[in-house]
């Protein structure tokens, strides 16, 4: 978008329409094509299987199309293979962790950012080192406390573990938007009788409530597709997680009914594609923004 | 944060300790509870054998010399370095080139063309891994893959019976999942080059290569540098990928430092020793985040 100016301004030197850029208009079109083909076709092809009947896996070319759009392995994975249940699984585990983390990392932001006290620079040192953390570093203390307390077998260790694996980045991300806000909209509040308190609730929550959307979508998408927590601390397929779920399909089905395995892959897939029709831009501007912490 | 330093009086207004406490509270509690403090206990195992189901028994210094002699450690750590590598370097290269397709060729499909090769970043890896699985098959039927390699001749290859052919398919799922936000990322760092600079190069007669080379390349090695931190931090901490498409096999050729943390941890219940890999995990990403960070450093220096 910025490219267009300059070249609209500045047509100098030749304008004769040489043969090399004939080539270079085809290569960029190959280009294109091959790039969408390579990243879209492997999608459009887990979709057209998801309908395919045992039959047609076995026996038809795998580029071949379904001969009808049934949807019994749909049925098959969410109701007998309990994707379904799984999927229930995820959203109990994902809304209060998503909740608490935007809630608590918000607050923590402001007044990391905002307000003055000793060892603010310091406590936001330490919030930041949690990014580098790995997660197998504090996996086996953790499922040895939840064990202790005697909270295994439910999905309590999952959101206490998503709330805070999430801190750090939200603080960090939360911290960085309350930057830009000029601290005399807070000086006034309070001059007009708001404690500090009132001001976070009233005025800076509410200021920073596009950001809050944009931390917590990339949140989502971590709290959702995350395979290492959700495996370590759900044992039995009652408290599995859909990721959790759709690996130990390949176990039960999947390695000999192909099509009901395509269908669980395919609701996790669709669901997410939906959420990306809506919100992509703010997506990508997130997950982007989410990476740059140095 | 210096305009309100300069103003003493104002200074007691967000000077409010209580309202402090409230706001950091919650989180810094649930952080160091449930983060820091398992960090030190995990460092604690390291000194012990055993899990929690069946107690734990104090062995001193024997997990770090076990580390040393194991050849599962190497050979986990050989695969985690050498996939760190390869996906790193060409994640940001792939990346790199998209970044400089989305400013200099497309021009007004850009928005999207960025928003179709960006989606499978936020699939779920578990979904991609098995999906990848189908794509690469050779039984019942060949999958996709490997009609390709029938259509142009080619024997269809057993993919997943080969650590080294093996080792590619995880690459190669992750390059797919991967280079539309490299590719987001740095194009967000091209954009932030001043259109006048590339301009007035272009005027005293810059143009392709040479103009990315000598104008475009130096001007975006901040953002390469943080991408490329970003990237080795994430590839060196592989885990769902190589579970869902391979879990480690054949044997463990593709079992990557994090996949063996897990199973002498909860296949063969020994925390101690899980503890230790996980903690030589950790070193490794600390040190290799240091290093390219400070030979960046003094290259940029330099130029």
């Amino acid at each position: 978008m910025t490219t267009t100016a300059f070249t609209d301004i500045r047509p100098i030197p030749k304008r004769i329409v040489h043969p090399s850029r004939v080539i270079a208009k085809v290569a960029s079109i190959v280009a294109i094509v091959v790039l969408l083909v390579i990243e879209v076709y492997p999608l459009f092809w887990l979709i057209m299987s998801s309908f395919k009947t045992q039959d047609e896996f076995l026996n038809a070319a795998a580029w071949s199309l379904p001969s009808t759009f049934d949807l019994s392995n749909y049925y098959d994975a969410l109701v007998t293979a309990n994707i379904g249940r799984n999927i229930l699984n995820s959203v109990i585990a994902t809304v209060p962790s998503l909740a608490l983390i935007i809630l608590f990392g918000t607050a923590a932001g402001f007044a990391l950012e905002v307000l003055v006290f000793r060892g603010r620079g310091a406590i936001l040192l330490t919030f930041l080192a949690g990014i580098m953390i790995p997660g197998q570093m504090i996996l086996l203390p953790l499922f040895n406390a939840y064990f202790q307390i005697g909270i295994t077998g439910t999905l309590w260790p999952l959101i206490i573990t998503y709330t805070a694996t999430g801190m750090p980045l939200t603080v960090f991300m939360m911290a960085t938007y309350f930057r830009a806000i000029p601290r005399e909209v807070f000086e006034a509040s309070t001059i007009d009788g708001a404690s500090m308190l009132r001001s976070f609730f009233s005025i800076g929550f509410p200021m920073v409530r596009n950001a809050v959307f944009t931390v917590a979508l990339v949140q989502f998408f971590f709290i959702w597709n995350d395979l290492l927590i959700a495996i370590t601390f759900t044992s039995s397929s009652d408290t599995a997680t859909v990721q959790v779920g759709l690996l130990n399909f390949t176990g039960q089905y999947g390695a000999t009914r192909f099509g009901p395995l395509l269908a669980a892959i395919c609701v996790n897939v669709i669901g997410i594609l939906i959420i990306y029709l809506f919100l992509n831009q703010r997506i990508m501007r997130g997950l982007a923004a989410g990476s740059v912490k140095g | 944060m210096g305009s309100f330093q300069k103003a003493p009086h104002v200074k007691s207004v967000f000077a409010d300790r209580k309202a402090a406490i409230i706001l950091l509270g919650p989180a810094l509690v649930i952080y160091v509870v449930v983060m820091l403090v398992p960090v030190l206990s995990s460092l604690g195992y390291t000194f012990y054998t055993g899990s929690p189901i069946n107690g734990f028994r104090f062995t001193g210094f024997d997990n770090i010399t076990r580390l040393f002699h194991d050849k599962d450690v190497w050979s986990s750590l050989g695969f985690t370095l050498r996939y760190a590598l390869v996906v790193s370097v060409l994640q940001i290269a792939l990346g790199y080139l998209l970044s400089l397709f989305y400013l200099f060729v497309l021009k007004r499909l850009s928005t999207l063309v960025r928003t179709l090769v960006f989606f499978p970043v936020v699939l779920p890896t578990v979904a991609v891994g098995l999906l990848f699985q189908r794509l690469f098959a050779i039984v019942p039927q060949n999958g996709i893959v490997n009609s390709v390699v029938g259509f142009f001749g080619g024997d269809a290859l057993s993919w997943f019976n080969d650590a080294g052919t093996a080792f590619w398919v995880i690459v190669i799922m992750d390059l797919w999942r991967s280079m539309g936000f490299y590719g987001v990322l740095l194009y967000a760092g091209l954009l932030d080059i001043p259109d006048d600079i590339i301009e007035s190069a272009k005027l005293d007669g810059a143009s392709g290569i040479g103009l990315i080379r000598h104008i475009v390349l130096p001007l975006s090695l901040p953002v390469l540098l943080s991408s490329i931190i970003f990237s080795v931090n994430g590839t060196l901490k592989v885990f769902d990928s190589v579970l869902a498409l391979t879990n480690g096999g054949p044997g463990n050729g593709t079992t990557p430092l994090t996949l063996y943390m897990f199973q002498t941890a909860f296949s063969y219940g020994d925390y101690g020793y899980g503890s230790t890999i996980a903690f030589l995990l950790t070193v490794i990403c600390l040190v290799v985040t240091v290093f390219i960070f400070r030979s960046s450093r003094r290259d940029l220096t330099k130029g």
